[in-house]
């Protein structure tokens, strides 16, 4: 693993398609913190990255990292969303479309041959897909909590894996 | 053309058959599921595959001003956004009767399409790592043999994310951002490249060049392995469809269309893409809502055909770069003079298409025309009817929009290349469950073999929006009066689990 000293801050990569009603929460929810950013110098310690999915380029983002967190839409998770670690795991699917998280984090492996940073999944609960569709009101109450969760991160702290699962996983 | 095109599409007597059904689940829409109907003695009687299609685009852009949609379309797809860009923008300038573009316009246009096309192929570059991709997981005995070979190219996943790169960055670079860039407008582009955006993309062009061609020499090693089983794997025999140039020449941007039947000969030949409604038709079959295309003079049943890599590089008759053509000459060498037929020679004509990308980005690196600024034609809405066609990298790729005096969009119809290899898919997974499963017990390293056949064709499932936390595949078997006896869960990581077994 690479020197503390020479660590980049912690990446934040939201994805999902803005078109797509609730699949918008990821790019939502980046956009919210890239205001926060931008107007108030806040999430200062963060880097926040945005794209339609996720593919096998991104472990380049994630190349150094003291941690990632992963934002994506759900349709499962428990409402206002679930938070979690997220361990390598190489998939194999009949397209070459989108990637899992966890499958990026197996790529990072293979080509770099170390471990991953570690890496959290934000899954916020979402109801309506279709496309054109704006964000359901729920969805949007879900948006709001996750962000005020996200803010309670401890983005600039040395990174204790155990002690920070304890607190902040569901 | 083989039988297994038509010939399991349906049940005689589907009443006393049982139900498997592999369905991904990963996508909210543009899902897919392959369902097989099984007797008792788990001889296969029919074999489906239904891709849930996502429909809605059509309607979502009705009502939009013409000039919106190179930029609205890009939402699609997540993967194939510049190929829609500009397939979009060529159907605008037809709306504005503009028949030629600019010179720098249309090489900005032609060098986004190839950094669009060689990141596109490029995944698949990376997945030859994975002898998966090709024999599925539980292929132990070939997988012995391919993993020597990976072990021989260790740099093959890094190769492949970097070649990825450098085609997002020609696409930011003339597209103006990596996603959803304004690059191509109606009549041409809104920008070119200056002096030191050039130089950028030059700087790394001879080593994209070199991966490319190791892409084509690691994928023709893996071919050879096991050359029977490559060439048996899945194969039908079909037409093929794709665009070549006016000489015919390999073509993705701007061509004719050309048509072969299995053997090789001519069906019909440089068809100007705007009459394209008068030669392709869309059938409909009343179990799935995706259309079946096909060749009108031939007919439903037999006009099926193929697009992609493997139809464009057995149609054309010879790619404009040198490393591309040597490498399509030893290609079409194995097909003995007819087109090569074998599903999983995809992966290799990609491989081909990737290395001929690269070299032509290369030499239009050295085109000046690329720092000119003589950027749009300016044109007048001239008719209500507007066709743009072109080859994305999945294949053959058709919009065809009706807009009003106001240029509004009245009527969109999106033929996309998956659609028009659906029923070569079919056909495919057809042959594979007659060859693989037929008078079996049914095991999911069988069903991963399906996988596999409908991985060559690389299927784009408009899946640019997802879900976190569902089960990327599940396996249903059904009986006759509708209840589930059997499912197999097949998760993210590979796992695979029975519930209420």
């Amino acid at each position: 693993m690479p020197d503390s000293s020479e660590l980049r801050p912690v990446l934040m990569f939201a994805y999902g398609n803005p078109a797509r009603g609730d699949d918008a929460l990821g790019p939502a929810l980046y956009e919210r913190i890239q205001a926060q950013q931008r107007d108030s110098g806040g999430f200062s310690d963060v880097e926040v990255l945005t794209d339609y999915q996720l593919q096998v380029e991104h472990v380049l983002d994630l190349q150094r990292r003291r941690w990632v967190l992963f934002v994506d839409a759900s349709l499962t998770a428990q409402p206002p969303y679930a938070f979690y670690p997220l361990q390598p795991a190489r998939s194999t699917d009949y397209t070459t479309h989108a990637m899992s998280p966890a499958a990026v984090l197996a790529v990072y492996r293979q080509v770099y041959g170390q471990p991953p940073p570690p890496a959290f999944m934000l899954s916020i609960r979402g109801y309506d897909f279709r496309l054109g569709q704006p964000l359901s009101t729920r969805a949007r109450h879900y948006l709001d909590a996750a962000f005020t969760f996200v803010r309670s991160l401890p983005f600039a702290q040395p990174f204790d894996q155990n002690g920070f699962c304890k607190k902040f996983c569901t | 053309m083989t039988d297994a095109g038509n010939e399991l599409e349906s049940a005689q007597d589907p009443r006393g058959l049982r139900r498997v059904v592999i369905e991904p689940l990963t996508r909210v829409e543009g899902h897919g599921k392959v369902t097989l109907l099984l007797d008792d003695e788990n001889h296969i009687r029919q074999a489906r595959l239904h891709i849930v299609e996502f429909r809605g685009f059509e309607k979502f852009i009705q009502g939009r001003p013409y000039w919106e949609l190179p930029v609205i379309v890009q939402r699609l797809c997540g993967i194939c956004p510049v190929s829609h860009q500009l397939v979009a923008a060529k159907a605008t300038d037809m709306l504005l009767g503009i028949a030629q573009l600019t010179p720098t316009a249309e090489k900005i246009r032609r060098l986004m399409h190839y950094g669009q096309t060689l990141q596109s192929h490029a995944l698949h570059f990376f997945h030859m790592c994975s002898p998966d991709l090709l024999f599925g997981f539980d292929d132990a005995v070939r997988h012995r043999n391919i993993v020597g070979v990976i072990e021989d190219n260790p740099e093959i996943a890094r190769q492949g994310i970097m070649l990825r790169k450098y085609g997002q960055e020609v696409i930011r670079l003339t597209a103006g951002k990596r996603i959803h860039g304004t690059g191509a407008v109606p009549g041409g582009v809104n920008k070119s490249l200056n002096r030191e955006e050039r130089e950028f993309l030059r700087r790394d062009i001879a080593q994209i060049v070199a991966w490319s061609q190791g892409a084509v020499g690691l994928i023709k090693r893996i071919f050879a392995e096991h050359f029977d089983y490559h060439m048996a794997f899945a194969t039908i025999d079909s037409s093929m469809l794709s665009l070549v140039g006016d000489d015919g020449a390999f073509e993705i941007y701007q061509g004719g269309l050309r048509a072969r039947d299995a053997q090789g000969g001519e069906i019909f030949d440089h068809v100007d893409p705007a009459r394209y409604y008068e030669y392709l038709r869309e059938g409909v079959r009343s179990w799935t809502y995706m259309k079946f295309p096909f060749i009108s003079a031939i007919g439903p049943d037999e006009g099926w055909y193929r697009v992609g890599p493997l139809a464009r590089v057995n149609n054309c008759d010879r790619f404009t770069t040198p490393l591309a053509e040597r490498e399509r000459r030893a290609f079409v060498q194995i097909g003995g003079g007819s087109p090569v037929q074998a599903s999983l020679a995809y992966h290799w004509a990609r491989m081909i298409e990737l290395l001929h990308c690269a070299e032509a980005i290369g030499e239009l690196l050295d085109d000046d025309d690329l720092l000119g600024n003589d950027l749009r034609i300016e044109g007048e809405i001239s008719q209500g009817r507007a066709i743009g066609v072109l080859e994305a990298p999945r294949g053959t790729l058709i919009h065809d929009y009706e807009c009003d005096a106001d240029g509004l969009v009245r009527k969109a119809n999106l033929i996309v290349s998956t659609t028009n290899n659906n029923q070569a898919m079919n056909a495919s997974i057809r042959e594979v469950a007659k060859r693989y499963l037929d008078g079996r017990q049914l095991t999911e390293p069988l069903l991963n073999q399906i996988e596999v056949a409908i991985r060559a064709y690389d299927p784009c499932l408009s899946c640019a929006t997802h879900a976190m936390g569902k089960m990327p595949l599940e396996i249903t078997l059904v009986d006759a009066a509708g209840d589930v006896v059997d499912r197999l869960e097949k998760r993210a990581s590979g796992e695979v689990c029975a519930p209420g077994r």
